[in-house]
């Protein structure tokens, strides 16, 4: 029995001793490795935040390709069947006939690939994306899903979407006069743009609504996705109502590209939309990545040429999207990050009231109830549905006040409007 | 170790005329054998059988479904990832095979083979005359674990190969469109495909040495076999609970989708190196841990 048995009683502990190890070093791994590698920002020459950006203003990358990790955490509540939420700023909830209209118009035009859909499911959770440029006519960004992949794909006077999941695809084609026009192509495509979701796009968008409302500094340095990168801060300024604490650009010193957008509400440290890059590329990409022939069998959905796409991903000025969609801003005084919008519904008794009548009202009324608190002013009463950006106020004599300020805020826009009158 | 050395002089030159200079050789004679044991069990025959008849079926039942000039699952994008794009082309029904098989089927055949392995020779009594020759605890189990590998890969090559030849005669080829929407030769898409079965074998290491180790636990073959496969269930369903996903990156089966992220253009390789250096840290681990339990055991029977 002398070989079946273990010899040496001591090495047993020993040789139990190794997984252990094995398994103790992969930990510490796994624990060290991200620490060592985040340590030490990059030390950069300084620069005045005007200079920095001026630097994002001149910034022209005509190439590059990345990685983007968009999370979002908007605070809204998960409705049953809705993927949650409107557009971003733009639709407050689901059942909000007004406001969300423009998500359900996308619904109604577009097929299973169209993209106003799949970019309002990027209001909640996270995502990881791919963005790839090559020069103004040539774009496109794939939304990684499991195993499926959904693609929007701009090359030239084409615009395709592709869902690799349902096998279908979208196509708009732009008119001959939008032809090598970016920008009035982009507009007619509405939120359609593959490059609307990047942290550039985003950072642009804030920096174009700079004032003096608005504070701009710059708070050292970063690493983001390999590159050193300024921070730029911007903080709305004498706007005690906003829902806004602070923008937070990454930009990268070399080149002036935003790598990373963060904006943080006034409500807990976690931002409400981080879009960063992980891995960025300024090389060309292969040209082959911008062709698109959709393969056999697939449905596919032409766009109708006057019909917007509907579902505008806006930016974090969303405002600007709710006025261009006929709204009107009540509070006119009020600086950039305090104004808040109206919309009248026209529908006495609001939305969910007790005179909407019928059964089925009666239950929506309820949900509504869980999801909002009442409040009362010089309007009357009403109901506020509150996200951690964007505050609704619902008045009983059907008005809709929107805005990305806090409950009180809105309530004192109300009052205004009201007194106004 | 040391059984092999302490053995080595004495069994050695009763057992074999040839010298100890050989042993690379030797230990590839084991593994022979110990490979030749797998295959031939009609167990694991019946398991490649099951494993190939997996893509007969969701093939003709796609073909079935489709006949009609309907697409499949009203093209809603349910059912098993990339079954709508199987009756375009019919290399998509060897991936949708795997992503079929791959989270249940093939680790079940897997963890059958493997629980079997040091367990099933001490049921069987047959583990103490493997002791005696002079090949030492670890080469054998070397051994033991080299062929449940390859059985790893023999399972996924099977279903690929029974997937690639039922889509190639039920449906049309030719050009594969990516997830990316970009388009690439049959031929790529073939090396694609064979990359992905790599992949997905790949993806069964961590599993195997699991249950290796439980092998060498117990005495009782259907024990092992029982206690892998559950073990397997079990962070299956843990794996699915959201409320844990701060345990998710540490569970074995957690990138296993991550094959598909080959079919993207570029290809991301994020999840699919995190599912390799997974696999590889549960190997190290568990083989580790299989190597100290058998060194130390009593083996009795």
């Amino acid at each position: 029995m002398a070989q079946i048995q273990p010899r040496n009683p001591r090495r047993k502990a020993v040789r139990y001793g190794v997984p252990v190890a094995v398994a103790g070093v992969a930990a510490a791994t796994v624990g060290l490795v991200p620490a060592l590698a985040s340590s030490g920002d990059p030390d950069l020459p300084k620069v005045s935040a005007e200079e920095l950006v001026a630097k994002v203003a001149k910034s022209d990358v005509d190439h590059m390709s990345g990685t983007v990790k968009v999370s979002t955490d908007l605070g809204l509540p998960s409705l049953p069947g809705g993927g949650g939420g409107g557009g971003f700023g733009g639709g407050p909830h689901d059942s909000g006939e007004g406001a969300g209209k423009d998500g359900k118009d996308g619904k109604g035009s577009g097929g299973d690939a169209a993209p106003s859909k799949k970019l309002s499911e990027l209001a909640s959770g996270e995502h990881t994306l791919r963005f790839a440029a090559d020069g103004p006519d040539k774009q496109r960004v794939s939304v990684m899903e499991d195993a499926a992949e959904y693609s929007l794909i701009h090359n030239g006077r084409d615009l395709w979407a592709y869902d690799s999941g349902s096998n279908a695809a979208w196509h708009a084609k732009a008119p001959e006069d939008a032809k090598g026009a970016h920008g009035g192509s982009a507009k007619r495509w509405q939120g359609g743009e593959p490059d609307a979701v990047t942290p550039q796009k985003a950072a642009k968008q804030a920096l174009k609504a700079l004032d003096k409302s608005t504070s701009v500094t710059v708070d050292g340095t970063a690493k983001i996705a390999g590159r050193d990168a300024y921070q730029l801060v911007i903080k709305p300024k004498g706007a005690p109502d906003s829902t806004i604490e602070s923008v937070r650009i990454g930009v990268d010193a070399d080149n002036g590209v935003p790598l990373r957008f963060t904006l943080t509400p006034k409500d807990g440290d976690k931002p409400a939309v981080d879009v960063a890059y992980t891995k960025v590329d300024f090389g060309k990409p292969a040209a082959s990545s911008f062709d698109f022939t959709p393969p056999k069998g697939t449905e596919v959905t032409e766009a109708k040429p006057h019909k917007s796409a509907g579902g505008e991903l806006r930016g974090p000025q969303g405002l600007d999207g709710l006025t261009r969609s006929g709204l009107e801003i009540v509070n006119k005084s009020a600086n950039d990050w305090g104004k808040v919008a109206k919309l009248d519904t026209g529908m006495p008794g609001g939305l969910g009231g007790p005179e909407s009548g019928g059964k089925g009202d009666a239950d929506a009324g309820k949900l509504l109830d869980n999801f909002t608190d009442e409040v009362k002013g010089d309007f009357g009463t009403g109901r506020v549905f509150s996200t951690r950006l964007v505050n609704a106020l619902m008045t009983d004599d059907g008005k809709v006040y929107v805005g990305a300020v806090t409950k009180d805020g809105l309530v004192k826009a109300a009052n205004q409007d009201h007194s106004a009158k | 170790m040391s059984q092999a050395e302490a053995a080595g002089p004495v069994h050695g030159e009763r057992a074999r005329t040839a010298p100890r200079a050989v042993s690379p050789l030797w230990s590839l004679g084991l593994f022979r054998s110990e490979l030749l044991i797998t295959f031939r069990r009609w167990r694991t025959l019946a398991l490649l059988a099951v494993l190939a008849a997996v893509p007969v079926l969701v093939g003709i039942a796609v073909k079935i479904e489709t006949s009609d000039g309907g697409t499949v699952g009203g093209g809603g994008g349910e059912g098993p990832a990339f079954i709508s794009q199987i009756t375009n082309n019919g290399l998509f029904l060897v991936f949708t095979s795997l992503a079929a098989t791959l989270p249940f089927f093939l680790p079940m055949a897997v963890g059958v083979v493997a629980g079997d392995s040091v367990a099933g020779e001490a049921g069987a009594g047959t583990l103490r005359y493997l002791l005696v020759a002079p090949a030492g605890r670890t080469r054998l189990l070397l051994a033991k674990l080299t062929a449940v590998l390859t059985f790893c890969l023999a399972a996924t090559l099977t279903v690929a190969m029974a997937a690639l030849v039922t889509g190639a005669l039920l449906f049309p080829t030719g050009e594969v469109t990516l997830l990316s929407g970009t388009t690439v030769s049959f031929g790529e898409g073939l090396l694609r495909a064979l990359a992905i079965a790599a992949a997905v074998a790949l993806s069964l290491l961590g599993l195997a040495a699991l249950g290796v180790f439980v092998s060498t636990l117990t005495n009782s073959g259907i024990a092992a076999m029982a206690a892998t496969v559950g073990l397997l269930i079990t962070v299956q369903i843990v794996n699915s609970i959201p409320q844990l996903d701060g345990v998710h990156p540490f569970l074995f089966p957690n990138y296993w989708l991550s094959f598909a992220d080959l079919l993207r253009d570029p290809v991301y390789w994020d999840d699919l190196l995190k599912n390799l250096g997974l696999q590889a840290l549960y190997t190290a681990v568990f083989g580790s841990a299989a190597w100290a339990r058998f060194n130390n055991r009593d083996v009795t029977a």
